[in-house]
């Protein structure tokens, strides 16, 4: 099982939770295993056609997924991943 | 008998020579002086000094001469006041190996009689020394490194939760000069995080009550308080003026628009943005290292990106995240240090975690990209228009 760490803004989507474990063998299976644990957070992250919203960032360890090879980038057990909206708070 | 004072400079006389001042200002004019070593004491050198001149009391000559002059071949002026004390420190040089030491006729004292070009050395008053010496006493900082804090302009968006901070730790640092940019008024419930403002202050423009804050604090701060949004008709004008942006804005169309104005006018920009118990931060410097939209390409649906103000914030991590862009802020000012240029630090308040991720400069950004076509947009509608574009079919 992987590690996810869910933003604030997702946390209600996870029951409350800040992590989340989920099953997957690469970031693909991990992030549709979280949207079928918590469907309210595939409404947030994916479009309609089941892809990532080009709006999440989502990190393998510290590094952009996007820049290895996005969705079929290999995850094992000891590796977290971070779904990571902009914020633009700041007052 | 031991030697006299002017037994020894009678001696010092038959092996060190002396160079008239006229000589010395030609070559120095010329581009082609020799290195001159100003031995008199600080209180001397404040007043002024030969061009170009190296500054070595004479108490840390031999203990400070390799640095500055590794090579003992190389040619070394020594100067002080009327030629005397330069003569006896030429001596020494000369006894330490150097092999190309003369000494300045008559000292600087004839140098400025015969009108040569004199240097003033920029100095901190006796109050600034005492007000920033926590700052002194760093090597890294130091008066040269103080002075430049004090020559620099920092631009703030936002005299709010991270803004106040903030400007409140700039204005103590000595930072010459604070723009705050802030339409918005003071009201109670800003109270809770926004420290730079107080309660008999609610009503107040937010840019004023904090430059009566910074008054306060350090007053020789020059604080110039912008009430209006930040636009695209003002943004490059105002930009222009200020050395470093901190971004503490609180709406994503500002930060596309601070973002791109970055980059336009090669203004770093640091970044923080909070919510609830979590804060993140940068640092972008245009075309070294990646920028905003290298790493958020696009902003977030209204829905899954609220501001404070909808979703909350703990007041206390403003303090946490406004400071580290104020230290951020001072590092990139001073070029010490390796800033958060090509990290996110994100901070989790809740957990007690700081975690880093590498943020890379995408070679296709659409803002600092070689083929980007950077222009100033309508922020409002291209926010509106990305978020959400097919967000409203996912849910369906
Ligand atoms: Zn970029």
């Amino acid at each position: 099982m992987s590690t996810v760490k869910i933003p604030p803004v997702l946390r209600q989507a996870a029951g409350g939770e800040r992590t989340v474990e989920a099953k997957g063998t690469n970031v693909g299976e991990v992030l549709s295993a979280l949207c079928e644990a918590h469907p309210a957070i595939g409404k947030q992250i994916l479009t309609s056609d089941g892809e990532l919203h080009k709006f999440v960032n989502v990190y393998v360890n510290d590094e952009d997924a996007r820049l290895m090879q996005w969705t079929d980038t290999p995850v094992g057990d000891d590796d977290t991943l971070l779904i990571l909206p902009a914020m633009a708070g700041g007052q | 008998m031991s030697p006299s004072y002017q037994d020894l400079i009678a001696a010092a006389r038959e092996v060190i020579p002396e160079v008239e001042p006229a000589d010395v200002a030609s070559r120095v004019a010329s581009g082609d002086g020799p290195l001159i070593i100003d031995v008199r004491e600080t209180a001397e050198w404040d007043q002024g000094h030969l061009p170009g001149a190296v500054h070595i009391p004479r108490g840390f000559l031999e203990s400070r001469i390799g640095g500055t002059a590794p090579d003992s071949d190389q040619e070394i002026l020594v100067s002080c006041a009327s030629g005397q004390r330069s003569l006896l420190s030429a001596q020494t040089l000369h006894h330490m190996g150097f092999t190309n030491v003369t000494n300045l006729a008559g000292g600087f004292a004839r140098w400025k009689q015969n009108n040569h070009p004199v240097e003033v050395p920029r100095i901190l008053s006796a109050a600034q020394r005492s007000r920033y010496s926590r700052h002194i006493l760093i090597p890294e900082v130091g008066e040269e490194g103080q002075m430049k804090l004090l020559d620099s302009k920092a631009l703030l968006i936002g005299a709010g939760g991270l803004g106040s901070p903030a400007a409140y730790y700039l204005a103590a640092a000595g930072i010459g000069t604070i723009g705050l940019v802030d339409d918005d008024d003071v009201d109670e419930s800003n109270l809770q995080r926004q420290i730079i403002h107080t309660t008999d202050r609610v009503g107040m423009n937010k840019g004023e009550s904090a430059k009566q804050a910074i008054a306060a604090l350090n007053p020789e701060v020059q604080v110039n308080v912008h009430p209006f949004r930040v636009n695209r008709d003002n943004v490059l004008d105002l930009v222009s003026q200020y050395d470093i942006i901190v971004d503490g804005a609180d709406n994503f169309p500002t930060r596309y628009l601070l973002a791109d104005a970055s980059l336009m006018t090669n203004t770093p920009l640091v970044h923080a943005s909070i919510l609830r118990f979590e804060g993140h931060a940068s640092v972008f410097n245009p075309y070294d290292g990646p920028c905003y939209r290298c790493l958020f390409p696009e902003p977030p649906p209204p829905d899954l990106a609220p501001s404070c103000g909808e979703a909350g914030v703990l007041g206390v991590l403003c303090g946490v995240m406004g400071n580290i862009q104020a230290t951020e802020a001072i590092k990139v000012l001073l070029g010490i240090g390796d800033t958060l240029s090509g990290r996110l630090l994100i901070y989790d308040a809740l957990g007690m975690t700081f975690t880093e991720l590498k943020v890379r400069r995408d070679p296709d950004c659409p803002s600092c990209g070689p083929n980007a076509d950077l222009q100033l947009r309508d922020y409002e509608a291209w926010c509106a228009g990305v978020g959400s574009h097919d967000h409203a079919g996912a849910s369906a």
